[in-house]
This record gives structure tokens, C-alpha cells and sequence, in this order.
């Protein structure tokens, strides 16, 4: 509310709401498109304006099928602008909109239709009807369901079931009775009215529903739109899940706060070509997608002629060498520069091309960390490619890298209005106008998480570089821990910068309270397998190849790598890994050594492998063990394996190699 | 064998009168009779089945009512009139298309350029006013290419839609020629082993695309299958054939119920 926006933004104090602001840009931009969707074949646009009408008619006809000021209408499916418009249209009538994982199992769908007790459920097509349909017995407070794509849907009992067209018709056909009332309740939606409840993936217990409001989403959507200079000009491709936060804040507060157009795909499938075709000016994908796409290159130029081969590898050292600092505006030699534009001519314009990035102005990742080859890989072609660190409960942003201050192992300054604060135990804490209000029906979590001056805790544990004022995360607060000698041990830390190798595929670092950090290593069959193809290395098994010397040397070179750079940062420097093996076997969830969603389970791994650990910290140089696994049909076996117990390069704390910059 | 007349209610589904009546048909290749004197109808909007072993005569059947093979015996009676010897482009032309047990498609063309020569038969531009684009061939191409866009969307196949089909796994190729098929707005649409060499999950999707094109578009599909679950949860009525005879015709229910048509599957134990 103290923030003044700058000259050419859009004054925040007459807009309370995000129906407010949809209001506001018909006026200012009613013919400039909004919306897009490619829809068999061809892009459609709908403008300000038409976007608008769609949203009303939607409204009155939720107002006639009697949506109470309050309720919730849940919202599930792929990103489509008629969801968007439900949305807005749900807001518009005084309630709040929940949207919801459309890949959700039932059971999950039906905490959270029950929890938040929906009244509708807007559905983008039959599979996701059929779940609600599952559930309906046990949710008293589900009133009716509506559905936007009525393919196999003719044959379905419809008496409580209508289609998002035909509730748009009866809206349009009420409008004379019906606006009045409608234009009250969008009027009487002010800053601290609820603008949308998310649910939290939550990895531990029950999800919780994040009620943010309309001040946290303008402010929010208001401060980072102007970090960036985002405008009306600007282009997105809306594609990731509609319940994520980013994807709210993105494609529904940015959007009508700058008035920029968001672009639907056509499919879940042909999201890539979308992409090609729009050329968005902002984009956000995760780390994963940008390590897909860079695999895909990679794999389609080892196909390459050999002149194309040469020139790519020639250009792309160059590229690495200067394109960071041209982005950043850095000082470069005039000969450099005239190499770059050549190879900006043959080999990286057409290059961002084919990804669709030609146009990206700003490109954001977050969620996890990204490899700094990746991360450098896409600067290097001028791919003004950022990390950004949020939260659902921040409204997305805490901290975000400005322009010329981008690295791969930060997540940047405090975006605007955000305070930082690090606690005793390392962990980061913040409050912002993003602040979100409270998590529905849920006071003790509330108050768990947000203290009484509105500071939240993230979770996660990070320092703030004294020199650059950077946040550094170093790993989740309960899983750092302490080493015998008091340093900072953070094992996930040093588990990704492990996995950054494509060699390598998985880590686990052990070392709290002990004297020092050992590992256990798998290696990448893929990578590692195709290397030996290619060394003409023969082996008849996974465990075979993993003994290899030549292998052993590989990781352990590696390993000595990562060593070096944790030693360069006094924090972190004891975290280095003194002996490591190579695992004989994937670590696999059915034998319980993962989650599911590949994380690992330190305590499971740590029981079944004492032997190992034993070993390791015992000096030995090999040792003999057997182990259980689980077989995919349920079958048990085990196997037997003799591992040896490498020694890495270790560099001594206090004696860093200032030589680097 | 038209037991009464048509109009029967199915699952929300109207299930009409005969669409296609084949009479006594014999079918004889030299002196092999591939079909005995067989005769069956397809109902309008039904999914019929045709199964059996091995040479017993199924695609054969579907040839003929396709119109490739002219049975020496018999009658094909379509839509009410009985139908003469014919070209298979004239059989097209009167609303049959089909797809074939090993895919018939252009390699080397896109799926889009595959599914379009599906509206071939109702391109009536001549070749130069095509090549011109001339008023009338714009027209025509766009009110095609409409309707390719909507069988695409229909079979979800928009993200191959430039792919050359060469290039794609088998489950899709299946999958873009039941498009080319349906881009041709068929009466009858025919399917020759639609899950052949599918795994579970092709053939979960095939079945449903089935279902849904019998659905949505109310089209008549006649189809050879030889995965039996899948035949029994599709269709609305099953011919059994062995050895060219017909030994059991009517629901899947009655179907499995039937002794010859048991002992023709599993053998007849001898002891």
C-alpha cells in the first residue's frame, strides 16, 4: 500500500479487485487480444472485450443457478481461456474460485472439494466430470457440475450436470434481471476480499488451502511486472497446471495487471510446437523442461554432419565465453562481438528458433535447482534465462534475479516489497505484501507458519551472501544438520551438485555428527553406458560397469570437482566428500529406497546399507555385501557384489584456490 | 433376420433399421468356397462384430461387403437397395471406408496430407481449377480441411499432425487411419483387426475411440477383431464364422453361450 508504482504503471488505488482490473483493461485495451487458443489447427483470439462478455455471460449464469457470495467453485482441467474466464467469473459473483489439479487422483479431489465444501465444479472435460461424478455420493455440499468440452458427455444424467455454453446462454438470456445484482457483488469486492484458494501439493500430511487475496495478488502481480518491465506487448504461453500458484499469478495477476495476452496450446502434446508458433516474451518453465530440451539438441547434433557438428561446438565455446557477459552488458572485445553475430546468424538464432525462445525477453525457473551447464547453456544464447525463489503462501515471489546479476547458484535479491529474515537454525523467513491471509479452516497451521508481525517460514534453509546480497538455499531446514566439528552439513546440497554430472544419477552424502562426509554414488546406466559403447568397454551388467576403474576414476573425478567448489565457500567447505563408492544398484522405490517422486530415504538407506557405511568410514578399500531387492513383480532376490571404496581429492579448509574468479 | 423393425434404445444409443442386408452370400476362390451361403445385417448406428478362427473366412466377409471381392452367390443389399457390382471408389462414394489389418497408409506423407486424401471422394474441383485454387477449390479445400481438424481433435492426434507418418509407432499409425476413415463421413465404417499387435493400453484407447466415433458421429462400424474381450465389451452384436459358415450370430451374451461356438474356440474334447 506504500508502494508507489513508477510513471508509466498503472496507479494500484482504484483497483481493489482482479474483476476490477479485467473492468479497467477493456477501457484501456478493449481490441488487443487476451486470450488465444489454438483450436483445430488455427489460433483463435479473443480481445479484451469479447473476453469480458464471455466472463459475464458466465457470471449471471453461475448467479442464476444461485452461487452464494463466499462459496467455492472448484475449477479443473487443462489451461483453456474459458477456464481462466470461469475464474474471473466466479469472482465476479462474489465467490471464491479453487482451482484444482486436473492429474489429481480422486481421493485427493475429494479432501479438497469436501475441505473447501464446493458448491460447483467447472470441469474442462469428461474424464474430470467422471471424477467428480465418483465423488458425488459423499460431498453434501456439491450443488451441480458444469463442463466445458461436452464430447461423450451426451449420454450422462444431467440433472445435475449442465454445459459451460448452455450456463452461459441462460446467463445471457437473464442479463436484464440479473446484472444489477451482479454488478453489485463485483462492486463490493475490495483489496482484502479472497481472490482464489490453492491448494499446496504438501508433502507431508493433508494439503492446505491458501487464501490469498486480492491486495496480495495485485501487489504482487503489480511489483514483479515491474521488476521485469513487463507490458501489454508482452506474450505468454500458459501451460503449466492452473492450481500451481506460478500459473495464477502469471496468466491471471500479471496479465491483468499489464494487459498482456496469454496463449493456450492446443494439447498437453503439442505444447512444444505452440510454443514455436507464439514465440512468448515471458516465459517460466522448470528446470526439467529446459534439461529436456537441452538433452534433445544434444542427441540431434551427435546426428549432425560433421561441418554442422563443428560449427555448433565452435560457436557454442564461443557462446558460453561471451554470451553471459552480453546479456549482462559486460564489457566485450569488439572481435567477439562480430564472431557472436555471426554465430547468432547460423547457429543460435535458428537454434532458439526450433526451441521457440527467439522472443523471450525474460525466462524464469524455480522449484528446484538447475544445473549450471543447463542454466549456462541457455544465457549463453542470449536466452535471458532467471531464478526466481517463491512460495504459494508468498503469492509466488520472495526473491528473483534483477537483470546483470544472474547466476546458476543464487536465487537472487528480495523482490520488491519482500523482507528477508534468517533464523537461528539457518532457516529464511519473509513477509511481503504477498503474504497470503490464512489457510483455510486451518488456524493452527496458520499460526505455525505466519508469526504475529506477518513473517513467514519458508522451510528451507539459505543465507544471504554478504557481497552481493544474493539468497543462497542451501537445502530443506530439517534435513541440514550438523557434523561433530559443528560445520554446516547440507547433504542435498552437495547431492545435487553431484547429480549436475550426467554420470551420475543419484547421491547420498552422509556425515552428520561424524567427522567427515562420505557418499554412495549410482551412476546414469544411459550416460555411463553409452560412453563404454563408445570406449569399447564391455561389460555384462550394471554391476560390472560400475566397478569399472576407468568408471571409479570418472566419478572420482567428479567427486574432486564438486569437492573444490564447496571448499571455495567457507560455509559449505566441510560438506566435502572424503570416500565414496559406486552402489552395485539403483536405488529404486520398490525396494524402498526412494519416494515415488525420486527422493531419497535417507533412513531406509541407511539401516540396509550399514555394512557399507561401516566400511566406508572404517578405511577399508573394498567390501563384500549382499543385498535384497524387489523384483517388479513382487519376487525377492539378492545380490551379491564386491564395491570398492575410493579415496577423493580433498582441499584443505582455509586453503581455497583464489587463482578462479 | 430383420426381426422387427429397427428403433431399439441402447445405452442412451438409438439403434436403427437395416443398414446393409447380405443374403446367402457364397463366395468361392476356384474351388475353395472361402464363404457358405452366410447371410447377416447391420443395423444403422450398431457396432456389428465379425470373429473366428484362423481361415475362417473373416476378412473375406469384410471384402465383400466392402465391395473388393463380388460374392458369386447371394445378395448386398445397401441402404435399401440392392447393390450391383462395383468399383471400390464407387462403394466409397456410397458411404463405406475401411481400414486395413497391416496399415495402408502414405509413408512419406504427413498425417494431415493422409487424413485430407480421406475427402477425396468429395472433391468435386476439377484438377484445374485445384491447381489454380480457384474459387470453388478454395472452398472445397477449406470446408475439408474443417473436417480433417475435427476428426484430428476427435482422435487427439494434433501433435503429429506434420509428423511424416514413417515416423510414427505403430499404435498411432492405426490410430491416423481410422482418422483417414472417418474424415470420409462414412455410413459404414469397416475395421479390419483395429488392435492388432496393440499392448494394453493402445488397445484401451483404440476402444475407446471405437465407442466414441460409434457415439459421437452415430457411425455404423463393422468390425474383425480377434482380442475376444475387446470384441465382447464393444460391440452391440457378434457373427461367429468357421471354416466360411456362420455358427452363431446375435448378442456377445448369446454368442458365449453358444456350444458350437465354444467347441469352434476351444476345441471339442475327445475321449
Amino acid at each position: 500500500m506504500t508502494h508507489q508504482g513508477g510513471a508509466a504503471a498503472p496507479d494500484s488505488s482504484d483497483v481493489r479487485s482482479v474483476p476490477a482490473l479485467l473492468a479497467r483493461n477493456v477501457a484501456r485495451f478493449g481490441g488487443k487480444p487476451a486470450y488465444r487458443e489454438k483450436e483445430f489447427g488455427i489460433w483463435q483470439s479473443w480481445t479484451w472485450s469479447e473476453a469480458a462478455a464471455e466472463i459475464e455471460a458466465l457470471a449471471l449464469g453461475l448467479l442464476s443457478m444461485g452461487l452464494g457470495v463466499g462459496e467455492h467453485v472448484a475449477i479443473s482441467g487443462r489451461n483453456r481461456p474459458a477456464l481462466y474466464w470461469a475464474m474471473v467469473a466466479v469472482q465476479r459473483c462474489g465467490a471464491v474460485p479453487v482451482p484444482l489439479y486436473q492429474d489429481a487422483a480422486a481421493d485427493e479431489i475429494a479432501y479438497a472439494l469436501e475441505h473447501c465444501g464446493a458448491v460447483f465444479v467447472i470441469a474442462g472435460d469428461q474424464e474430470q466430470v467422471d471424477k467428480v461424478a465418483e465423488l458425488r455420493e459423499g460431498l453434501s455440499g456439491l450443488r451441480h457440475t458444469f463442463y466445458l468440452d461436452p464430447r461423450g458427455m451426451r449420454h450422462y444424467d444431467h440433472t445435475a450436470l449442465t454445459a459451460y455454453a448452455e450456463v452461459q446462454a441462460a446467463g445471457r438470456a437473464a442479463r436484464e434481471t440479473l446484472l444489477p445484482e451482479l454488478e453489485a457483488r463485483t462492486a463490493a469486492l475490495g483489496p482484502d476480499s479472497t481472490c482464489v484458494m490453492l491448494y499446496t501439493s504438501g508433502t507431508t500430511g493433508r494439503p492446505k488451502g491458501v487464501v490469498l487475496s486480492n491486495r496480495n495478488i495485485i501487489e504482487t502481480a503489480r511489483n514483479s511486472a515491474e521488476f521485469d518491465g513487463l507490458g501489454a506487448s508482452d506474450e505468454v504461453l500458459a501451460y503449466l497446471p492452473m492450481a500451481w500458484v506460478g500459473d495464477f499469478i502469471f496468466s491471471i495477476g500479471q496479465a491483468y495487471w499489464t494487459g498482456f495476452c496469454v496463449n493456450c496450446p492446443e494439447s498437453a502434446d503439442t505444447m512444444m510446437t505452440d510454443l514455436r508458433e507464439i514465440g512468448p516474451t515471458y516465459y517460466f518453465a522448470p528446470p526439467r523442461v529446459f534439461e529436456t530440451q537441452l538433452t534433445s539438441v544434444m542427441i540431434r547434433m551427435e546426428d549432425a554432419g560433421r561441418l554442422k557438428r563443428w560449427l555448433f561446438d565452435r560457436f557454442m565455446a564461443l557462446a558460453r565465453r561471451v554470451g553471459p557477459a552480453l546479456l549482462d552488458s559486460r564489457p566485450v572485445g569488439l572481435w567477439d562481438r562480430l564472431l557472436y553475430r555471426l554465430g547468432d546468424l547460423v547457429i543460435y538464432g535458428p537454434l532458439k528458433n526450433t526451441l521457440g525462445f527467439s522472443r523471450v525477453r525474460v525466462g524464469y525457473t524455480a522449484g528446484e535447482a538447475i544445473g549450471p551447464e543447463i542454466f549456462d547453456f541457455y544465457r549463453a544464447l542470449g536466452i535471458n534465462l532467471k531464478q526466481l525463489y517463491g512460495q504459494t503462501e508468498a503469492s509466488v515471489f520472495i526473491t528473483q534475479q534483477p537483470d546483470g546479476e544472474v547466476r546458476s547458484d543464487t536465487v537472487g535479491v528480495p523482490s520488491p516489497g519482500v523482507e528477508l529474515r534468517i533464523g537461528e537454525n539457518g532457516e529464511v523467513y519473509y513477509r511481503s505484501p504477498g503474504v497470503f491471509v490464512e489457510y483455510y479452516k486451518n488456524a493452527e497451521s496458520t499460526a505455525k507458519t505466519k508469526d504475529a508481525e506477518g513473517w513467514v517460514a519458508t522451510g528451507d534453509a539459505g543465507f544471504i551472501e554478504a557481497e552481493s546480497g544474493h539468497l543462497r538455499i542451501i537445502d530443506r531446514a530439517k534435513d541440514v544438520g550438523k557434523m561433530a566439528d559443528g560445520h554446516l552439513f547440507a547433504p542435498k546440497y552437495v547431492e545435487n551438485k553431484l547429480k549436475f554430472y550426467p554420470n551420475i544419477l543419484e547421491a547420498v552424502v552422509f556425515g552428520a555428527n561424524r567427522d567427515r562426509c562420505c557418499a554412495f554414488v549410482n551412476i546414469d546406466l544411459t550416460a555411463v553406458g553409452n560412453w563404454a559403447e563408445r570406449n569399447n568397454i564391455a561389460y555384462a551388467s550394471y554391476q560390472e560397469l560400475s566397478q569399472h576403474p576407468q568408471v571409479l576414476a570418472t566419478i572420482g573425478a567428479h567427486v574432486a570437482e564438486v569437492n573444490r567448489d564447496l571448499a571455495a565457500d567457507p560455509m559449505l567447505a566441510g560438506c566435502q566428500v572424503h570416500r565414496f563408492l559406486v552402489l552395485h544398484k539403483e536405488l529404486d522405490a520398490d525396494d524402498g529406497e526412494m519416494t515415488r517422486t525420486r527422493k531419497v530415504r535417507r533412513g531406509v538407506i541407511g539401516e540396509k546399507y550399514a555394512d557399507l557405511i561401516a566400511a566406508l568410514y572404517g578405511g577399508k578399500d573394498e567390501i563384500y555385501t549382499e543385498t535384497e531387492v524387489t523384483y517388479e513383480d513382487g519376487r525377492k532376490g539378492k545380490i551379491r557384489a564386491t564395491l570398492k571404496i575410493q579415496n577423493a581429492e580433498v582441499v584443505p579448509a582455509g586453503t581455497r584456490a583464489m587463482a578462479a574468479e | 433376420m430383420a426381426d422387427g423393425a429397427g428403433g431399439a434404445v441402447k445405452d442412451g444409443r438409438t439403434i436403427g433399421g437395416v443398414l446393409m442386408d447380405l443374403s446367402n452370400i457364397t463366395l468361392r476362390f476356384g474351388g475353395v468356397e472361402a464363404i457358405k451361403d452366410i447371410s447377416f445385417d447391420i443395423r444403422e448406428g450398431e457396432i456389428r462384430a465379425i470373429i473366428g478362427p484362423n481361415g475362417a473366412g473373416k476378412s473375406s466377409m469384410l471384402n465383400v461387403i466392402s465391395g473388393f471381392y463380388v460374392p458369386q452367390e447371394g445378395e448386398v443389399w445397401f441402404r435399401g437397395a440392392r447393390r450391383p457390382a462395383m468399383k471400390p471408389y464407387q462403394v466409397a462414394r456410397q458411404g463405406i471406408a475401411r481400414t486395413f489389418q497391416n496399415i495402408a497408409l502414405f509413408e512419406g506423407m504427413s498425417v494431415l496430407d493422409n487424413v485430407m486424401t480421406g475427402r477425396l471422394t468429395q472433391m468435386t474441383a476439377g484438377m484445374a481449377a485445384q491447381a489454380l485454387w480457384l474459387g470453388r477449390a478454395e472452398r472445397e479445400e477449406v470446408a475439408n480441411r474443417e473436417r480433417v481438424e475435427k476428426v484430428i481433435d476427435f482422435l487427439e492426434i494434433q501433435h503429429i499432425r506434420k509428423t511424416p507418418v514413417g515416423r510414427l509407432p505403430y499404435g498411432l499409425k492405426k490410430r491416423v487411419e481410422l482418422a483417414r476413415a472417418l474424415a470420409a463421413e462414412p455410413k459404414l465404417l469397416l475395421l479390419d483387426e483395429p488392435m492388432a499387435g496393440m499392448n494394453v493400453e493402445e488397445k484401451e484407447d483404440m476402444s475407446r475411440f471405437i465407442l466414441d466415433v460409434n457415439d459421437e458421429f452415430g457411425t455404423t462400424i463393422a468390425l474383425i477383431e480377434h482380442d475376444m474381450g475387446v470384441v465382447m465389451d464393444l460391440s452391440d452384436r457378434v457373427v461367429v464364422m468357421d471354416y466360411g459358415r456362420k455358427i452363431g450370430d446375435g448378442t456377445p451374451a448369446e454368442v458365449r453361450s453358444n456350444q458350437e461356438v465354444i467347441d469352434a474356440y476351444l476345441g471339442v474334447a475327445h475321449d
